[in-house]
Formats: C-alpha cells, structure tokens, sequence
C-alpha cells in the first residue's frame, strides 16, 4: 500500500500526458544525462532570453513514469520563471528528495512538484526523479558560459 | 512421478525466510531467484556451525582447528566436484563468484607468461560470445580485446529468443567461444554441445557460463563437451561470495596463476616464485571458507531434494507462468515462448508501462519480488529495442500460487496506469 502513495494521481497524469516533450530549437545549451542503474535518460536544451528569464525546456527521454513526470512538471514550473527562481525550486526539489521521506516540503516553492514528495521513501526511485532535475540546473550553467 | 515425490509445502519449510512477512502483513512472493536465490536452515546451520565450533584458517594452521576447517573446506570442494560431474576434484577451483572465474580464464589468454599456443592471442586471433550474454561474460572479452589487439566477435540472438548459432563464425582463428549455457533473461538453454563440437574442430578452447543452468539442472561437466565452466554458489541456495571454476586439468596446469600471493605458492625467492599445483594455484589469500562449506551444504541439499526433481517443478511452474502471462494485454514475453530448451526465467515487457513502475507496484502492493531492468544484459535489451524488462525466474520453493499472485499484481499494475 506505501508504494502507491508515490503514483500520485499528478505523476500519472504527467507522465500520461508530458507537457513540453520534445527538442526545440532555438536552445543555448544541451545536456544528456543517463541513470546507469536503471538506464533511464534524458536530452534537455534551455533557452534563456532578456533579464533571465527562461524562454523554454525541452527534453526528450525514456525511462519509468517518475523519471518522465519529473520532466514534465520541470518543464511547467521552469517556463516562464526566471533562472533564479528556478534553481531555487530546484534546491528545494532537491532537499526533498534527498529526505528520506523525514523532510517537511514547501509547498509555496514547489508547486506540482510537492506530488514527489512520496517518491523520497524510495531510495532506489530518487534518482528517477531527479534525473531531469539535475540536468536541468547542468544546462543552465552551461547556458551562461 | 515428479508431482508425488516433490512437496513443494515441505521444501518452503526448510527456509526460513518464506515464515515471514513483510511490512504490512504482505505475504511474501519471491520470484527473483535469478538474481539471488533464498536459504535454506542446512546452508546457514552449516555454516553457524563451522563458524562457531570448527572455525580457523585452511591448508596452513598445525592444530586441531585448523584441520578441522581444511578437512570441511576440501570436502566442500569434493562435493562440488560430484554434483557437477568433475573427473577430477583437482578440476574444481573456488572463486569469489562467476565473474572471477570468467576473468581468470580470460587473463591466461595473450598472457606473456602462457606461452601454451592455445593461449596465445592477438591481432588476427577471434574470440567469440553471444548477444545475449551477462556482462561478465561480455566485458573480460573486451578488457582482454583492448589488452591484445584480438577481435571480438559473437553470434546474435533470433526474435523468439534463441541463440542465432551460425557455425561460421567459429573458425581457424578463434581461439575461444565463451556463452552462457542458459540465459539469465530469457531463459533459452543454448545447444552448447553442438557449438563446442564446432569450437573443438577449430582448436578453440570453450567456456560455459553455468551461472543459471548450474541451480536449476542436473549438469554434467564433461557431457556439455566444454573446456570450462562457470558458476557461482549464491544462486544455488548456498551463500554469496563464493563461486566455482571448472576446467580440464591439463588446461589449468598449463595456465598461469590470476592472483598472487598466500596459499597459490609452492617456494618464494625474492626475485621469483614456483607454484602450487591446481586447484590452489588459483586460490591466492584466504579463501571464502565458511562460505565455500555452505555452497557444499548446498549441493547436498539440492542433491537430496534431486536435480531431476527440481528441473520437472520448475518445468511445472513455467508452462503455467507462460500461460498464465499470455493472457495479459500488452504483455510481450521477451523470450521463447514454449518450453523446449527453456528453464525458468521469464522476462517481458507491458505496453506503456516501464518495468521499474510495475517492480515497484508488485512489490509494494502485493508483496511480489520480480527483477526489474536490464538485468546486466543490456546489450540483449538493446537487440530487442527496448531499455529494461520485468523478469520472474522461479526455483524449487516456488508454486503456482505465487505464480497466480504475480497475474493478478500485473491487472493491478495496468488499472493504476489505465
């Protein structure tokens, strides 16, 4: 019973449906990122315009439905922001991933994001969720180089 | 016959670990001894014994202890070279598992200090595995490719799951053809007699890894025609840590030591040493000893249950698994679909589906251990055009029951992702 707890209704949403799939162009940086235990990966470009502001994510992957739906809700929550608030979304997708279940989320911070929140009971599913993530904030640092 | 004399109620007792539940109240459904198989109380009384009344170090201590370990640790050996039918208990050497053993072999090849011609290798030399193998047994061929310029080469694998066995590719340049004797994902038990004939009459040398035919079968050594073979103890109900090398005596005479150090030495200088003969010259250091008594307790046990015995359940147990899985929409068995040389692994795929969300639920929900991924055979996925499988492989404490609990975890699975 714990483990559906993690199949929030969001994340099947997400990953039924993705939001932003698919590379685009025009991008300033792209990155791909593997999880070799369980060979799930993904190709994601950012696109960075005036004052910060990112102009758009997108990605193309495969893997289980928490590493797909990750992409999907980075994808919403980043478009539109600035860089800044992103990785500070980012932060604190992260300290709640890497929580052991123990970690209280902020939910004004995340957004849809809160819906992983079960995932971090499940070591061995974490970094399915952080995969996208993690590449993301690779690509925005590459981007400003 | 097999139905009366297997009581499959009265071998679940034997271990312990099918008296327990997990978290919840599941029951629990072990379908993942592929991956690693469950205890029974001979294995681990064995070895508590040895570890608390016996226990001291092998072939080296002049006192009672010591004796008494040595003498256990070298009957292990005996009983292992019984259950697989080694001429010569000489021929048995213990590993640390089956990837040592691979790797041992593949070190004496285009070894400067084997100058044996069957051994020597390089540029124009071939080497040849499958598509389907294990990654231990794919990336010791590599490592000693990119040592000695040879060539790899291997036979692919048909849409139904079968070795793709065309003869030749074996030719005067092979020096060795190394495969699995069964497949760890899907199952398939490979014609390894007729591909050693083949190698035989090139001059190759060939290597069988047993990994998943060893637990299962009753398997002869010298039947299988091969030159060595390779299996490992903690997928045939004894312990991790220990595993087996089998090889022709006049081969490993003639091969080089892989590690050196305590134990594998006859007389040391300085500046050089000779050998102890075989089996111990490939057992540097401290061996795994307790573990090694238990993987002995181990063949006694699988021995008294009966080999024939074990392979008919399992044989039991996949016709079902099959039929029961043909009925899922979506589901496509990666692998033969009928029994004919196929033992108990069954992996597939569920459209739409990732194998790590239904692992996941199974488990979670209904208490169903499976193996979810690339199983180390990624390249065997890759041939399939797919990232990772769902694998049940069943042994001889598994019944239908269990089978009917991974059918009904697999609806479930498909209604939360509806």
């Amino acid at each position: 019973m714990i483990g559906e707890s993690m199949y929030q209704e969001l994340i099947l949403e997400h990953y039924k449906h993705p939001q932003g799939r698919g590379l685009r162009e025009p991008y300033d940086a792209e990155v791909h990122h593997v999880n070799p235990t369980c060979g799930d990966e993904i190709t994601l470009r950012v696109k960075v315009g005036d004052a910060g502001k990112v102009l758009d994510v997108s990605y193309e992957g495969q893997g289980c439905s928490i590493s797909q739906a990750a992409a999907s809700v980075l994808h919403e929550l980043a478009t539109g922001s600035t860089v800044e608030e992103t990785l500070a979304v980012v932060d604190e997708f992260t300290r709640l991933m890497q929580g052991r279940g123990q970690v209280e989320p902020d939910e004004d911070v995340l957004g849809d994001a809160v819906a992983f929140a079960g995932v971090a009971k499940f070591p061995a599913r974490v970094k399915c969720a952080l995969l996208s993530w993690m590449a993301y904030k690779d690509a925005v640092v590459r981007s400003a180089e | 016959m097999t139905s009366i004399s297997f009581d499959v109620e009265k071998i679940r007792k034997d271990f312990p670990v099918f008296s327990r539940e997990l978290p919840d109240g599941r029951p629990l459904v072990y379908l993942d001894s592929g991956n690693s198989s469950q205890k029974p109380n001979q294995v681990i009384e064995t070895m508590r014994e040895h570890l608390a009344l016996h226990y001291s170090n092998v072939g080296r201590a002049m006192h009672v202890l010591g004796a008494e370990s040595t003498d256990a640790y070298e009957n292990a050996r005996d009983k292992i070279a019984g259950f697989v039918g080694a001429p010569s208990r000489d021929e048995v050497i213990f590993t640390k598992n089956a990837s040592e053993a691979l790797n041992l072999v593949a070190y004496s090849f285009g070894n400067p200090a084997n100058t044996d011609p069957r051994f020597t290798l390089g540029p124009g030399d071939e080497i040849v595995i499958s598509e389907m193998e294990h990654h231990s047994n794919i990336v010791p061929w590599q490592l000693l490719v990119q040592r000695t310029g040879a060539t790899l080469k291997w036979f692919g694998v048909t849409d139904d799951g079968r070795l793709d066995y065309t003869p030749g590719l074996i030719t005067e340049r092979t020096k060795i053809v190394s495969i699995a004797h069964q497949s760890n994902v899907l199952g398939t038990v490979n014609p390894v007699a007729e591909v050693a004939r083949r190698a035989h009459e090139v001059g190759a040398l060939v290597m069988l890894d047993a990994s998943q035919s060893v637990p299962h079968h009753p398997v002869d050594v010298t039947g299988l025609g091969a030159d060595f073979v390779a299996f490992t103890g903690h997928k045939m109900v004894g312990p991790s840590g220990i595993g087996v090398l089998w090889g022709r005596a006049e081969l490993l005479e003639a091969m080089p030591p892989f590690l050196g150090g305590g134990e594998m030495i006859e007389a040391v200088w300085m500046d050089r040493s000779t050998y102890a003969p075989v089996p111990h010259k490939f057992e540097a250091g401290t061996p795994p000893i307790v573990e090694a008594i238990g993987l002995g307790a181990a063949v006694d046990y699988l021995t008294e249950v009966g080999m024939e015995a074990i392979e008919a359940h399992e044989r039991s147990l996949t016709a079902y698994a099959l039929d029961a899985l043909r009925d899922l929409p979506g589901l496509r068995i990666i692998g033969p679909d009928s029994l004919e040389q196929r033992g108990g692994t069954v992996s597939f795929t569920i459209e739409g589906i990732h194998p790590h969300d239904v692992g996941q639920i199974l488990d979670d929900r209904f208490g169903v251990a499976v193996r979810v991924g690339h199983h180390c055979a990624r390249p065997l996925h890759l041939r399939f055009g797919i990232p990772a499988t769902t694998r049940a492989s069943f042994y001889l404490y598994n019944t239908t029951g269990e089978i009917d609990a991974l059918v009904r975890g697999l609806h479930h699975v498909q209604k939360v992702f509806a």
